[in-house]
């Protein structure tokens, strides 16, 4: 046991603090989230940038443009890019899920096609999981996917998909037997986002931002050589999506907190906070300080034994919850003065924008319901609720 | 970065665990034999060398086995006011202490001998009488010392900060310890007993709060082995991530009690079942020393009190979603 930095993790450390300070474009730091995050140019050029310094795919094997490095260094790398406030590389989903599928179940020809692009931001991806009748229930999915002249054809909707108005590519799950039901019958499929009959519209969400799209499908012609697994197999390829939805979160998301419980720390020096206010800072600061020595444990599990151990099950759920405590203690700090909008609002209306967009913490990436239900069932071992 | 136990560590808790099933109520003497009172002691005042991190798997073990004795106030709270001749009579089992931080002695009906703080100093009490009061948890009995005199200087009272680190990182360790056999025996029962032909288990409103008992048991021991590394290491972060650990752990173990209880419904609220003492000992670490309040105000008044980044700034960046 020793929770410092070895000395080649420091060096690590220490070099890529280095160079965000001097590589993150000031008008980058902190960028606001929202519909107008990624659109512009300059959110590709910093992603290519961290790609060209081999900061993006650091625990890809080398084979396939990555860094072939230990575990640590992505933890590390989460770690500085959200206390530096920067902007994650605008290929989140590639790189977070479809890459890690396309490297588990894709063909030599897959791998070659899509994952350098991925990593070099010269390509964006979406997810097309959820669907307006399967959300948490993901195997209720009806996109439909029917075999025709070497194509399957497309036809449905899915929603909550970040990127898909600037996407090139969507991992896509369909239903390909129209009479089968839940798990069997499920195919999963690289799409292109430009093909036609592909439409996306923006989602408008509480904070009045559109982040998220709906995406239509209508007779889209897929090649029958992006079906990545095999036909009807498609639950085991989501499946794998999905833990590295998870599995890579944890890091980020503990920083993330950090960052917020300094600025909540700030604002209370700012406006003054009571005791009891006083009470749950420190209460906040301490289960920070819980999740991110439950992260380092769930890594060193990881790096003896190549499984994650099972407590790093908990980092979201228990992210998202902190998260909405703090910004709602943040709004209570702030008094009267959190009901105004944002040019009227102190700070310019970050805690608001904060508070409001914490709402969806614990709907995202897995419901805290079903999160809970993960916990109880694969971690303690009790009974299947269905 | 590696924050994982040597398969020595895991050896020492295995027979800890092993040991304490077997003995629940073993002697001073028999805790010296298997060198569990030289730990952290240096080899040459007798010890094994070792460091607090040992030290912290057994209190963890000793807090699941609700042990009733004199370690914690030996080897928790006295031991850094020792100098190394008494030292080395701990190392043998020769010999146990408590200290009286105050009014209320913890261990006092098994600690052979008594240290208190007066003035800049910590000394030996020589004479006096002791009187065991009646407690709530009949696991570490608390009594009063009257009379007597200072006799033997042990140690500056500049001691006192690393004693408390070090106690607080104890408590919160068996805190740790208590949680998780309490959620043990509520999993067990969740996953057997039946009601309304299904396992209760099954229901949400039962398997939630026990997965809310888990990530507490988790978060609970994350912070009291951080504690324990700065303990062991002299990291600088030690005072502050013990009275961290102190204050979420003794909250979480009552409240993973308090769940547990409720989730074995009657049963659990008898003397049938040892819930009730591994509640009592969770409310008897809660109790103990500096309340959660006041160590979190404590926390509070060093993180308001110490330069950040100001709050102008705008967000970081939010998590990203699928769909």
């Amino acid at each position: 046991m020793d929770l410092r930095d070895t000395p080649e993790e420091a060096t690590f450390r220490a070099a890529l603090r280095a160079w965000l300070e001097e590589n993150l474009p000031a008008g980058l730091q902190g960028h606001r989230g929202g519909a107008t995050r990624f659109d512009g140019p300059e959110m590709r050029e910093w992603s290519r940038a961290l790609y060209d310094a081999g900061y993006v795919g650091l625990t890809w094997p080398e084979e396939y443009g990555g860094g072939s490095a230990p575990y640590t260094h992505q933890a590390i790398f989460l770690e500085e890019m959200a206390r530096a406030e920067a902007p994650p590389h605008i290929g989140v989903i590639g790189i977070g899920m479809a890459g890690p599928t396309i490297i588990a179940h894709g063909t030599e020809e897959q791998k070659a096609r899509y994952l350098q692009p991925l990593l070099s931001a010269e390509e964006i991806w979406c997810q097309g999981f959820s669907e307006p009748g399967a959300g948490s229930d993901l195997a209720g999915v009806r996109t439909s996917s029917t075999l025709d002249d070497g194509h399957f054809v497309v036809n449905g909707q899915k929603v909550w998909s970040s990127f898909a108005h600037i996407a090139d590519f969507c991992i896509l799950l369909t239903r390909s037997d129209p009479d089968s039901s839940r798990h069997a019958g499920l195919t999963y499929l690289i799409v292109d986002m430009h093909a036609p009959g592909v439409e996306v519209r923006p989602l408008r969400q509480i904070t009045g931002e559109a982040e998220f799209n709906e995406i239509f499908f209508s007779d889209v012609r897929v090649p029958a050589k992006n079906l990545l697994g095999e036909v009807g197999g498609g639950w085991q390829v989501a499946m794998t999506t999905l833990l590295h939805e998870r599995g890579t979160l944890g890091f980020a998301l503990q920083a993330q907190l950090e960052v917020q419980i300094r600025k909540l720390v700030a604002l209370a020096r700012d406006r003054g906070a009571d005791p009891l206010q006083r009470d749950r800072i420190a209460r906040e600061w301490i289960e920070m300080q819980a999740v991110r020595y439950t992260n380092y444990r769930s890594l060193s599990a990881l790096m003896k034994t190549g499984m994650p151990g099972p407590e790093g099950s908990i980092s979201k759920l228990v992210w998202s919850e902190a998260n909405q405590r703090v910004t709602k203690l943040a709004l209570e700090i702030l008094g009267p003065d959190s009901a105004l909008g944002e040019e009227n609002a102190p700070y310019g209306g970050y805690w608001q924008y904060q508070q409001l967009r914490s709402r969806g913490n614990t709907i995202e990436a897995g419901t805290s319901e079903v999160l809970r239900n993960i916990v109880a069932e694969r971690v303690l071992g009790l009974p299947y609720s269905r | 970065m590696d924050f994982t136990f040597t398969p020595e560590q895991d050896a020492l808790r295995e027979q800890a665990r092993e040991f304490l099933t077997a003995t629940p109520e073993p002697t001073w003497a028999q805790l010296a034999e298997l060198g569990w009172t030289g730990v952290s002691i240096a080899e040459e005042d007798g010890g094994a060398g070792l460091t607090f991190v040992e030290e912290a798997v057994l209190f963890e073990e000793l807090g699941r086995a609700l042990y009733h004795g004199p370690y914690f106030a030996t080897m928790g709270l006295t031991l850094p006011a020792l100098p190394a001749d008494l030292r080395a009579e701990v190392a043998t089992g020769e010999t146990s202490w408590t200290l009286a931080l105050g009014p209320l002695v913890p261990d006092l009906d098994t600690a052979e001998r008594v240290a208190i703080v007066g003035g800049d100093g910590i000394y030996e009490l020589e004479g006096g009488e002791r009187e065991i009061l009646a407690t709530t948890d009949s696991s570490r009995p608390l009594g009063v010392v009257r009379g007597g005199a200072p006799g033997r200087r042990l140690a500056d009272s500049g001691v006192l900060a690393e004693i408390e680190s070090r106690s607080q990182t104890a408590l919160a360790l068996e805190a740790s310890g208590v949680a998780r056999l309490a959620l043990e025996d509520a999993i067990e029962y969740a996953s057997s007993r039946e009601q309304f032909g299904k396992k209760i288990g099954v229901y949400q409103a039962v398997s939630h709060p026990l997965a809310d008992s888990y990530t507490r048991v988790e978060l609970s021991r994350s912070l009291a082995l951080w504690a324990a590394w700065c303990v062991a290491t002299g990291d600088p972060q030690a005072a502050i991530a013990a009275s961290a650990a102190k204050a979420y752990a003794g909250e979480s173990a009552v409240w993973v009690c308090e769940t547990a209880i409720q989730s074995l419904g009657g049963i659990g609220f008898t003397w049938e079942h040892r819930l009730h003492r591994l509640y009592k000992r969770a409310l008897a670490i809660e109790s103990f020393g500096p309340s959660g309040t006041r160590l979190r105000a404590e926390i509070a008044a060093s993180l308001l009190s110490t330069d950040g980044v100001s709050s102008e700034s705008p967000e970081p960046v939010s998590i990203a979603q699928g769909g």
